[in-house]
């Protein structure tokens, strides 16, 4: 089992993220079961969405508590919502900034990228949720890039897909080189 | 009448004779072979109103729909009288459901029809004041926005007269009624309150709305087949006294019906999508007090002391109406010119 | 087909392969998701020749509905929490006048204070309103319920409600196998009423029924019930031949020489199941039992289920109170003389996890558990406001006072 947790604000496609997770990992053959953190928040406020990945069926409702891969869809959040409780000790965290990683209070092995501007530049919109996703299947590997375009493309219309499936594989190749500098240092 | 024109005098009533007329023109309830929709042998009280006013509702409908109708009404007298079961009187299909919903359960069955694609059969809604104006006027104003292919029939007797007469958003100034009681120096209902609903309707921009009294039959009639003769949604408003709510004699319920018209206390007028388009002006104008006085839920209002103030106020309330729809055009006629 | 899909868009796409013919609906979170995929499919011509109506109220939709399955068209609408108290009139008129109309609910806690977020309180209220009441424990079963649920109901001409939980499972994105329309088409024939308003056959319906016959009426509406459960096991063993899985009212899960054995409803259900294969690996003998079909109620079923028991957890996903448990008195009822405590849990969408049913069972295992449990309650703040409205008359709105308190702001 694998355990996503995606933190964001109302408008910025937090659900849709968790969703195009569980579809790209279900194109692949496994389990994947993604929800929101219900309530009636309205745009701008914090949300959260889970999603848990399985070679097996996925029973638990739960919220996850205990997580895998953190994944912060606005870094404005870190001072408000403790968006690491539960992360396990290996655990990734993948945080949208533009700047440097260690100007944000995160674990060692925290990665970020700068999705929102991924996003103006090939969607037009501040929507970083599709980059994020290509950020995710390099950083932890869970997922295939192709298997998240292939999410995307399923959800959008042509277009928009498009220009979001451009800004997840820039991501991705972004996220990919940072990972194996890392590694080679 | 072939063209030909044909003066009726008759004195006191108005009413006309079915044997002066062309079969054609007859009256519904002249045919032998009318639906008989509300047969005899129901429960309802001597003189009831309401019983005379759906008998040709929905023989009208029944007419003029080659008796494809569905009948859907809403708790009250009405469905009361007529299905002591295993007896009913009616010989449509009928569905009672509950007393605050026959508008939407007309409009279900009309969705029903339309998606059967049994366009032919149509629908009726029908129910008293308080299933209309009332606890029913949710789902009625739902039915009218949505324009939902049904008519909707309310018999207004003013008050909720299958409960014991407790008062109703219809019931009028100073009536006294169960729960607007007649003590010290409070004089039965206040003004000031109470729902116009046939300008609600209009105000719907529905299609057709109508009012009409047991007094005109003919007129009722004539109302029903036109609303039938259109689809959407569309409202006719009845006024039917009440010899137990009103205390009113039996056999005076068409007389009391007529009242209320000659008085401007009802208006009764005909409007298409929210602008009246015709008016049934008042023939013989008569003071509010001689409709009242044959009521005893007025009774107070004469005795011990006659109330002028009260009947004053009553007063305006019709002379509101008649500047309001233009209820006196005319110089008062005791004949009239009728054309086919 | 087996796809990656919220839970209202399978819900929406197994009514849709139903072919309703009339779906009267008025918004209410969560099942709103629902009857927006089925205005869609209505819209773009997918359903033709089916009539969606944006109703007014609630209690206008489930009366659109009366009226359009009384006239023999097949009526579906979806509800959740205040919504279904607001058609409560209208749902006992369906059930009265055996109309088989078939409803989701998305099941939601009702107020006040007013909470958006799941719970079975809703659904609970209306157990003895007659509708026949099957529980989902995932999106594939709600998916399997509701093309049963229209066969039952029509064939027995009974309404049926089919509750899932709000948000839960609504709003869950997980795999979902779709049946295909020539399978649903021969699993369910089209409606034939067994009264209808027709001017073919004028019938009246709906008459008042006085002493002489009401309770004759009444015990029919109990038989026709329990025809349910007859029914039942032929009509899911139909469905399982077109989709390989098996319905049942009741199913027990690592019963066999379980001496603890917890009964709940719904999506609780997989969290349960588990907690439990936690346990038992470490050697405890608990099992569980998922009650589908609630009402009618399948009593023989669950005292078999809990044949072997020697202690039985009723989790209860709603609260009556003043005597804690609903579906506990149930279970009671079949399984008497067997100790049978009630866990209150998950209220207004408090998420039921694995660490409290764990320690809730390692309690009942022990013998340590009340027998009426609420589980996760904060103490803290019930007895600050116990004592607030103890020290003074006009100690304010509790509800508000507790939020304050869990603030921090202390009062």
């Amino acid at each position: 089992m694998f355990a996503v947790r995606i933190h964001g604000r109302g408008g910025q496609g937090v659900v849709t993220a968790a969703e195009l997770l569980s579809v790209a990992a279900f194109t692949e053959g496994r389990h994947a079961q993604a929800f929101p953190s219900f309530g009636s928040e309205r745009t701008g406020a914090p949300v959260v969405a889970f999603c848990r990945i399985d070679t097996r069926p996925i029973r638990t409702r739960e919220p996850i508590a205990i997580a895998d891969c953190v994944i912060v869809q606005d870094p404005t959040l870190l001072r408000h919502v403790d968006v690491l409780a539960g992360l396990r000790p290996a655990g990734s965290v993948l945080v949208n900034w533009a700047g440097p990683v260690d100007q944000l209070e995160l674990p060692p092995g925290a990665v970020a990228v700068a999705a929102t501007q991924l996003a103006l530049r090939h969607v037009g919109r501040p929507v970083p949720n599709a980059a994020l996703l290509g950020g995710f299947a390099a950083l932890t590997g869970q997922v295939r890039l192709e298997s998240v375009l292939d999410a995307i493309r399923g959800r959008f219309p042509a277009s928009l897909a498009a220009a979001n499936v451009a800004a997840a594989q820039e991501a991705y190749d972004l996220v990919r080189a940072e990972c194996e500098e890392r590694q080679d240092a | 009448m072939n063209g030909q024109r044909t003066f009726f005098y008759q004195v006191g009533t108005f009413a006309v004779g079915n044997r002066l007329l062309d079969p054609a023109m007859r009256a519904g309830q002249a045919d032998p072979d009318r639906a008989n929709a509300l047969t005899s042998g129901h429960r309802a009280c001597q003189g009831c109103g309401e019983a005379l006013g759906a008998r040709y509702v929905l023989d009208a409908a029944m007419r003029a729909t080659g008796g494809k109708l569905v009948v859907v009404n809403a708790t009250g007298c009405l469905e009361v009288f007529s299905t002591p079961y295993p007896e009913t009187s009616w010989r449509v299909p009928w569905l009672h459901s509950l007393f605050g919903n026959a508008p939407a359960v007309a409009a279900g069955a009309a969705a029903t029809l339309r998606a059967q694609g049994r366009d032919d059969v149509r629908v009726i809604g029908q129910g008293g004041d308080g299933g209309t104006v009332d606890i029913g006027f949710g789902c009625l104003s739902g039915m009218f926005e949505r324009n939902d292919d049904v008519l909707f029939v309310c018999y207004d007797n003013e008050a909720y007269m299958n409960t014991g007469v407790q008062r109703s958003g219809a019931t009028p100034p100073a009536a006294r009624t169960a729960t607007t009681p007649v003590v010290g120096d409070r004089s039965g209902n206040r003004f000031g309150q109470g729902k116009d609903l046939p300008v609600i309707a209009m105000a719907h921009r529905i299609p057709y709305v109508a009012t009409a009294t047991v007094a005109d039959l003919r007129d009722l009639e004539a109302k029903v087949a036109h609303a039938m003769s259109l689809h959407g949604a569309r409202y006719l408003h009845v006024l039917v006294p009440c010899p137990l709510g009103w205390g009113t004699a039996s056999g005076d319920t068409v007389r009391v019906a007529r009242l209320a018209v000659e008085s401007g206390l009802f208006p009764v007028f005909e409007a298409e999508h929210g602008e009246v388009t015709a008016v049934r002006p008042i023939r013989r104008r008569v003071p509010v007090a001689d409709y009242l006085r044959l009521q005893t839920r007025y009774r107070h209002l004469f005795t011990p002391t006659r109330c002028d103030d009260v009947l004053d106020a009553i007063g305006a309330v019709a002379e509101d109406n008649i500047r309001r729809y233009g209820l006196i055009e005319h110089r008062d006629v005791e004949h009239r010119e009728v054309s086919p | 087909m087996r796809s990656q899909i919220e839970g209202s868009r399978a819900v929406a796409e197994a009514v849709a392969l139903c072919r309703p013919q009339v779906i009267p609906a008025y918004p209410i979170s969560p099942q709103t998701h629902i009857v927006e995929a089925l205005s869609e499919r209505v819209a773009s011509g997918a359903l033709h020749p089916c009539v969606f109506i944006n109703a007014e109220s609630e209690f206008g939709a489930m009366s659109l509905a009366i009226g359009a399955c009384a006239t023999g068209g097949r009526s579906y609408t979806a509800t959740a929490s205040q919504g279904l108290l607001f058609m409560a009139e209208a749902l006992y008129n369906a059930a009265g006048l055996g109309l088989p109309i078939v409803m989701t609910v998305a099941n939601r806690a009702i107020g006040a204070p007013i909470n958006i977020w799941n719970d079975h309180s809703d659904a609970m209220s209306q157990r003895d309103s007659g509708w026949v009441q099957l529980y989902a424990e995932s999106n594939q079963e709600a998916v399997d319920l509701h093309v049963l649920a229209f066969r039952l109901a029509e064939e027995l001409s009974l309404p049926v409600m089919v509750c899932m939980d709000g948000f839960v499972l609504t709003h869950a994105v997980e795999p979902v196998d779709l049946p295909d329309q020539a399978g649903v088409d021969a699993f369910l024939p089209p409606f034939r009423p067994r009264q209808v308003l027709d001017p073919v056959a004028p019938v009246s319906i709906g008459a008042m029924v006085g002493p002489e016959a009401f309770t004759e009426v009444r015990y029919l509406a109990h038989v026709r019930q329990l025809e349910v459960l007859d029914r039942l096991p032929d009509l899911a063993g139909e469905l399982a031949a077109l989709t390989g899985r098996r319905i049942s009212a009741v199913t027990p899960y690592r019963c066999d020489d379980a001496d603890t054995v917890v009964v709940a409803l719904g999506s609780v259900l997989g969290t349960l199941k588990d907690t439990v294969d936690e346990l038992r690996d470490e050697g405890l003998p608990v099992g569980v039992v998922g009650v589908t079909a609630f009402r009618p109620f399948p009593v023989r079923a669950v005292a078999a289920a809990l044949a072997g028991a020697r202690r039985v957890v009723v989790l209860e996903r709603a609260l009556a109170a003043g005597v804690g448990g609903i579906v506990t008195a149930d279970v009671r009822a079949a399984r008497p003389g067997v100790a049978c405590r009630t866990v209150v849990a998950g209220l207004g969408g408090r998420p039921v996890t694995r660490a409290s049913l764990r320690a809730m069972l390692l309690d009942a295992v022990a013998d340590r558990l009340e027998p009426l449990t609420f589980l996760d309650l904060n103490r803290e703040v019930v007895d600050r406001e116990l004592a607030r409205a103890a020290a003074t008359r006009r100690s304010g709105p509790a509800a508000e006072n507790i939020l304050h308190d869990l603030a921090g702001g202390g009062r």
